[in-house]
């Protein structure tokens, strides 16, 4: 009986330290798919390497032996002793290992629950092993149904709906303000980690110009350098905020850069065009009372983080709705996973042909009218032995492949040719969306 | 036979008014999509049933209270429709059309009464003055609908409680364009409508301007609006304040529009309309 194994470690299980250990760089994954490939129990396999996570997906007929040689492959490209690797790892058979990779897609599984580049790192992973032909039947469908079920979630939840760093928050608050970023102009006073981000977001975004404040000019210089920006001193703030859309402000001054009466001037001369400030500093670099001034908005980094926190709380609810979906989906597989056998295919090969037998002979009876047992008997036989003559090959061919390493290719093209799945359109391989 | 086309309308325009609330409450886009679908075929039928009515009236069926809403709705789904186009703001469906469905529920609660039609609401002024009047209200309902949003909106993300209205609604830039452009045509369609109206009143009573107080109240409505436009053109208003005043004025408005055909006497109001 062929098993599904996933290995893994992620950000829970072990320090970024090991896991750098053990990850996979972009040159190299060739490489380590060949060796996993190369183990001897293993049928079908796939790696996926991220920061935060490396996960080794394989089918079996052998668990033991494959697992055993799989923690043997880890601890030898990354140096450490199996004894110490073991208490990092995660080891999934089967229903689990289908409920870890389906989670693991729909971003259920990442340090920031629904951050979405996971999923592009599995369709990476998955491509991959299809270019390696390390990938069949069972992991062609379980990536497919993976991918879909991501996208599912990600339609049907708010998994992903809000942002959940400052930074992101701050340029969602941005596009709320001003519809579009696009062709706006941001004013960045002080640097620091955060405010630097904020503005590689907001850049993201397509603003028309970056210009940088500091009290050393100096360092404006190399911020603006950084950004493809101008400096200004920071004597010219005030008449820049005439001008600028947003202003990121986080310097190290205890006493506030904005205060009320300047910005008050300044949107009477700017005809009220919305102004929109991005405090990141502490102690605060623009007087709270500038956020009463009409078309003027402040948000701070206390206000910032509240938002972050309850998104993040938002989206620990949605994760249950999540949850329950992967559930579902996970029933669904192993049913079709637990058919992918030659006896049971066996069984609904003949009922298949059973079924149709019984529908067609009755309906031509019907048709024949009065009939003498003698002739009804013989019709019947006639259908029973057409039938199993037309089974006999086929059931041979799949016995002999019982022990074969091809066998799940044979039985899942047998399941596709008399359509023995309902949904079993879905399981063609589509290559790599 | 066209009252049927008047209730295949309010039908498909409830359930248009059931998906656009669906899609603001669960922003499933598909529902949304499909609601502005039922809401042109709405629309188109609301059309027909009217000019059904006008072909068989021969003026304009905005004679009385229940012509005057039916004939109000179709004007502001028919803004709405347009602005749609230029905007491509889904949600604003969301409030517009649940708007326009309550007109057309009022309308359709209210008895049918036989309406004589006098010579005069025949001419070519007449329609032109009703059709231009009520399209300048609807597109006016418009810049309140979006006035009322950006209040919403803005004091989400003054106050920080960034609630359930945040994600839905659209930027507070998105809705003061829509308030303004609203404004803007809708006052240029008053206008004529006022204009229209004076010919028509000098066609019939041998006077441009009467005292009447639906003249009266119109003037008043205008020069509201032109406040308006003054202080969004030359004292730079924006957001907020244009919000609050396209509010004011719109009240104002409903007043002109329903108020002093029932409280006031004079040759707007329905009572003489219908002739009775």
């Amino acid at each position: 009986m062929t098993a599904i194994v996933d290995i893994g470690m992620n950000h829970k299980t072990a320090p970024v330290e090991l896991r750098e250990l053990v990850a996979f760089g972009g040159h190299n994954i060739d490489e380590v798919i060949n060796s996993i490939r190369s183990i001897k129990d293993i049928k079908e396999s796939m790696v996926l390497s991220t920061c935060n996570r490396v996960e080794i997906l394989f089918t079996t007929d052998k668990e033991k032996e494959a697992k055993e040689s799989v923690i043997e492959f880890l601890s030898h490209v990354s140096g450490i002793k199996k004894e110490e690797l073991g208490s990092t790892l995660y080891i999934y058979d089967n229903e689990e290992a289908i409920r870890h990779i389906f989670r693991v897609g729909a971003s259920l599984d990442s340090m920031i629950v629904g951050e979405p580049q996971i999923l592009g790192q599995v369709k990476e992973a998955y491509r991959i092993a299809v270019n390696h032909k390390s990938s069949s039947v069972i992991l062609n469908r379980l990536m497919h149904r993976t991918f879909s079920l991501a996208k599912k979630i990600r339609t049907e939840t708010d998994i992903s709906g809000s942002a959940v760093s400052v930074s992101f928050a701050a340029v969602e608050l941005g596009k709320k303000i001003f519809g579009d970023l696009q062709g706006k102009e941001v004013l960045l006073i002080g640097a620091g980690e955060m405010a630097e981000l904020a503005a590689t977001y907001l850049l993201n975004n397509r603003i028309a110009k970056i210009l940088v404040a500091n009290r050393t000019f100096s360092r404006a210089v190399e911020l603006a350098d950084h950004f493809h920006g101008k400096a200004i001193s920071f004597e010219e703030i005030s008449d820049q905020l005439l001008v600028v859309d947003v202003v990121i402000t986080s310097t190290a001054s205890p006493e506030p850069v904005i205060s009320l009466n300047q910005v008050k001037n300044t949107m009477r001369r700017r005809k009220n065009r919305p102004l929109f400030f991005i405090d990141i500093a502490v102690p605060r670099d623009v007087e709270p009372q500038v956020n009463g001034i009409e078309n003027v908005f402040v948000y701070d980094i206390d206000d910032l983080t509240g938002i972050v926190e309850s998104n993040i709380n938002k989206r620990k609810g949605e994760a249950v709705k999540a949850e329950r979906m992967v559930d579902e989906e996970v029933i669904k597989f192993s049913e079709w996973f637990k058919t992918l056998d030659v006896v049971p295919t066996i069984v609904a090969l003949k009922d298949k042909c059973e079924n149709i037998r019984q529908i067609e002979l009755r309906k031509t009876l019907s048709s024949l009218g009065d009939l003498t047992p003698g002739q009804r008997k013989g019709v019947e036989n006639l259908t029973i032995s057409i039938a199993k003559k037309i089974l006999n090959d086929p059931i041979v061919l799949l016995k002999k492949k019982e022990d074969r390493t091809s066998r799940n290719l044979y039985l899942d093209i047998a399941r596709k040719l008399f359509n023995l799945d309902s949904d079993s359109d879905e399981t063609k391989p589509k290559g790599v969306e | 036979m066209h009252i049927v086309f008047f209730r295949l309308t309010l039908i498909l325009y409830l359930i248009a008014t059931a998906g656009f609330l669906f899609f603001i409450i669960k922003k499933n886009k598909k529902v949304g999509f499909w609601s502005h679908r039922i809401l042109l075929a709405g629309f188109v039928l609301n059309s027909i049933y009217l000019a059904l009515g006008y072909y068989q009236l021969g003026a304009v069926p905005a004679l009385n209270l229940k012509g005057a809403l039916s004939f109000f709705s179709w004007t502001i789904i028919g803004a709405y429709i347009i602005f749609q186009l230029r905007f491509r703001i889904m949600v604003l469906g969301s409030f517009v059309v649940p708007f326009s469905t309550f007109l057309m529920i009022i309308s359709s609660t209210i008895p049918i009464s036989p309406i004589t039609v006098r010579p005069i609401f025949k001419g070519f002024w007449l329609p032109l003055h009703v059709a231009t009047a009520l399209l300048g209200d609807a597109i006016f309902a418009i810049a309140f609908i979006a006035g009322v949003m950006y209040l919403i909106q803005e004091h989400q993300i003054k106050s920080k409680r960034l609630g359930a209205f945040y994600s839905r609604l659209p930027s507070l830039n998105s809705l003061d364009s829509i308030n303004y452009q609203a404004i803007n045509y809708g006052f240029l369609l008053l206008t004529i409508g006022m204009i229209t109206g004076s010919i028509v009143a000098q066609g019939s009573h041998g006077s441009y301007w009467l005292w009447d107080p639906k003249e009266v109240w119109s003037l008043i409505t205008w020069l509201c609006y032109a406040a308006l436009l003054h202080q969004r053109m030359a004292v730079g208003w924006r957001g907020r304040r244009s919000a609050l005043m396209s509010i004011g004025c719109f009240f104002i408005l409903v007043f002109t529009f329903i108020g002093v055909n029932f409280l006031m006497e004079g040759y707007h109001s329905f009572k003489s309309l219908e002739g009775n």
